[in-house]
């Protein structure tokens, strides 16, 4: 087997057992932080599918990570208060159950990223970046004056939504349940990346000219790869609520934006496990050097400096080496 | 006579003071090779782009098939089977020959939208791919990123492209720039023998190349074509002889 494999194998590896040593020596917050990078990879994910396949640099995608999150408090609150969510034409009540929960959270960012993307996509370059910002911060400043739902305050929801045959309580089940979905997901991207659609996308990045030259059109190529990229990040969005336990207007913010882009220029661009390496990396330094002292992000803007003038491929790129034309 | 397959009907563009086309129409035939020279400037690569889509005439038509396509979008005109090939590589420079090549098999198959099988191990996907890459000559580099290949590779891989799109006529900007003099022998060999699967509308700077393929020539300067006929015929026009050949002889 190649190198990259050996590296993902080995993060992979890492981001089971450290939890499960901290499960074995009960340190409930280790795992909160392992379950905090297995969700925010998955945002990630989600971005590198239009970041590093279609090379769609959005700046809007809180907007999805946010719609999940206010999916799942939205009906979590409705659920919660034994209120309805509408009433008419048919009756429509919340739930606190997590399947139904992401269901709700993936249709609706698709469909938000499909409304963004069928506007911002045509426009490219700077353009896209700063339409795709200003969509955040819209639905950022919605957020905020929407009082039905917290408002600036937020939603907080008092117990965690339930999986049929799990206490999602309990940390190291919770965290079971954010690693299986980021597995998905990872597979998800890695059949993408090889498909015909990945093919014909990653030609897109590349030439759109050819692509229009062999009769394919790149505008729907981005836009279908849009829509899966904010449904993942929408589902990354409603697990991270309800790691929290709390929702508010900050998941829309265009730092949240950065945050999930900073994942993946830290991972490395286009590599399947680009996001879980930059996630991984993030969280350490804000558990580390937060500690230390709150003006840690110096040393990560540092750090994001030096990859990006260095280590072009990210961490991955690092310790594996230039990606090979996959075969 | 058949209808020709491709024709263009008084294709006028002007940019600002300059008129890059004026009143151009030619036809290509089934079967054969027309092609187009002229000096630098003349408005060839203009020419191509309004046939081929990207540019849209001033006035005039283009018809494909007995269809009138002067206002299709590009990729339209290549469902239609209308193969380009590029002056300026435009190839996916990251992804393998072979990548490369199946992506012109996925335009003409026309389903992009599928997300879970592997592109690589499709079998009517690669077998085709392979077969056009063993028609040009780079079967051993299929492999190879197409940024690693030289420029008449990269050449070769554009033809490559286009004929797995299966097209009912070629339009070929310039397919022996680049190449070492053996690279064009071997492009004209193939050429050659190309025409009877599809006629090629072909601009080709390379004149040993162009008298040996050419079934009819239409010379254009500044946007006109000022002759059009048999190699022969041209050779002996005295306007194109002026404009034309004269300078380079």
């Amino acid at each position: 087997m190649n190198r990259e494999f050996m590296v993902n194998s080995a993060l992979l590896l890492g981001l089971v057992a450290i939890p499960l040593w901290a499960y074995v020596s009960d340190e409930p917050f280790t795992i909160t932080l392992a379950t905090r990078v297995a969700i925010l990879a998955l945002a990630g994910v989600g971005l590198n599918i239009a970041l590093g396949l279609g090379g769609l640099v959005s700046l809007g995608h809180a907007a999805f990570f946010g719609i999940g999150g206010y999916a799942m408090g939205i009906l979590a609150s409705h659920a919660q208060s034994y209120t309805p969510l509408i009433e008419s034409p048919f009756l429509l009540e919340g739930t606190k159950s997590m399947p139904l929960i992401w269901i709700a959270a993936i249709i609706s960012s698709a469909l938000m990223a499909m409304i963004i993307g069928a506007l911002s996509l045509r426009t490219s370059g700077v353009y896209f970046i700063m339409i795709t910002l200003a969509f955040g911060q819209m639905l950022y400043f919605f957020a905020i004056s929407w009082p039905a739902y917290g408002g600036e305050d937020g939603l907080s929801i008092y117990v965690r939504n339930g999986f049929p045959g799990l206490n999602t309580l309990d940390p190291i089940q919770f965290f079971g349940i954010s690693f299986t979905l980021l597995i998905c997901a990872l597979w998800l991207a890695a059949r993408l990346a090889h498909s015909p659609f990945g093919l014909a996308l990653n030609a897109a990045r590349q030439s759109p000219q050819r692509v229009e030259t062999v009769g394919l059109s790149p505008y729907q190529l981005r836009l279908v790869a849009f829509v899966i990229s904010g449904a993942i990040t929408g589902l990354a969005g409603a697990l991270f609520a309800d790691l929290n336990r709390f929702v508010s207007p900050s998941m829309f913010s265009w730092q949240t934006s950065g945050e999930i882009m900073v994942f993946v220029i830290l991972g490395g661009v286009g590599r399947l496990f680009g996001p879980v390496a930059g996630a991984a990396l993030f969280i350490t330094l804000e558990h580390l050097l937060g500690g230390i002292s709150e003006f840690w992000h110096i040393w990560l803007g540092l750090l994001l400096l030096l990859v990006v003038l260095f280590a072009r491929g990210g961490i991955i790129g690092l310790l594996a080496g230039r990606g090979s034309a996959h075969d | 006579m058949t209808e020709p397959v491709l024709a263009t009907f008084g294709l006028t563009k002007i940019f600002g003071a300059v008129c890059a086309s004026s009143d151009v129409s030619l036809t290509l035939n089934q079967g054969e090779i027309h092609a187009i020279i002229g000096p630098n400037g003349a408005g060839k690569s203009t020419l191509i782009s309004q046939i081929c889509g990207g540019l849209k005439p001033d006035s005039g038509r283009v018809e494909f098939l007995g269809r009138d396509i002067t206002t299709m979008p590009l990729r339209q005109r290549a469902r239609l089977g209308l193969a380009r090939t590029f002056q300026v590589s435009a190839l996916a420079m990251d992804d393998t020959v072979l990548q490369n090549a199946i992506l012109g098999n996925l335009g003409a198959r026309g389903k992009p939208f599928d997300f879970f099988s592997s592109a690589l191990k499709q079998k009517d996907l690669r077998k085709t791919a392979m077969l056009a890459l063993e028609r040009v000559g780079l079967a051993d580099h299929i492999f190879t990123r197409t940024s690693e290949l030289s420029h008449g590779q990269r050449r070769q891989l554009e033809v490559a492209v286009a004929l797995t799109l299966r097209p009912k006529a070629f339009v070929m900007d310039e397919p022996m720039a680049g190449m070492g003099a053996d690279g064009s022998r071997g492009m004209t060999t193939f050429l050659d023998g190309l025409r009877d699967e599809a006629p090629i509308l072909l601009v080709e700077h390379d004149m040993d190349a162009v008298f040996a393929l050419a079934d009819r020539l239409s010379v254009l300067v500044y946007g006109q074509i000022i002759a059009t006929g048999t190699v022969d015929e041209i050779r002996n026009d005295p306007d194109v002889r002026t404009a034309y050949l004269g300078d380079a002889a």
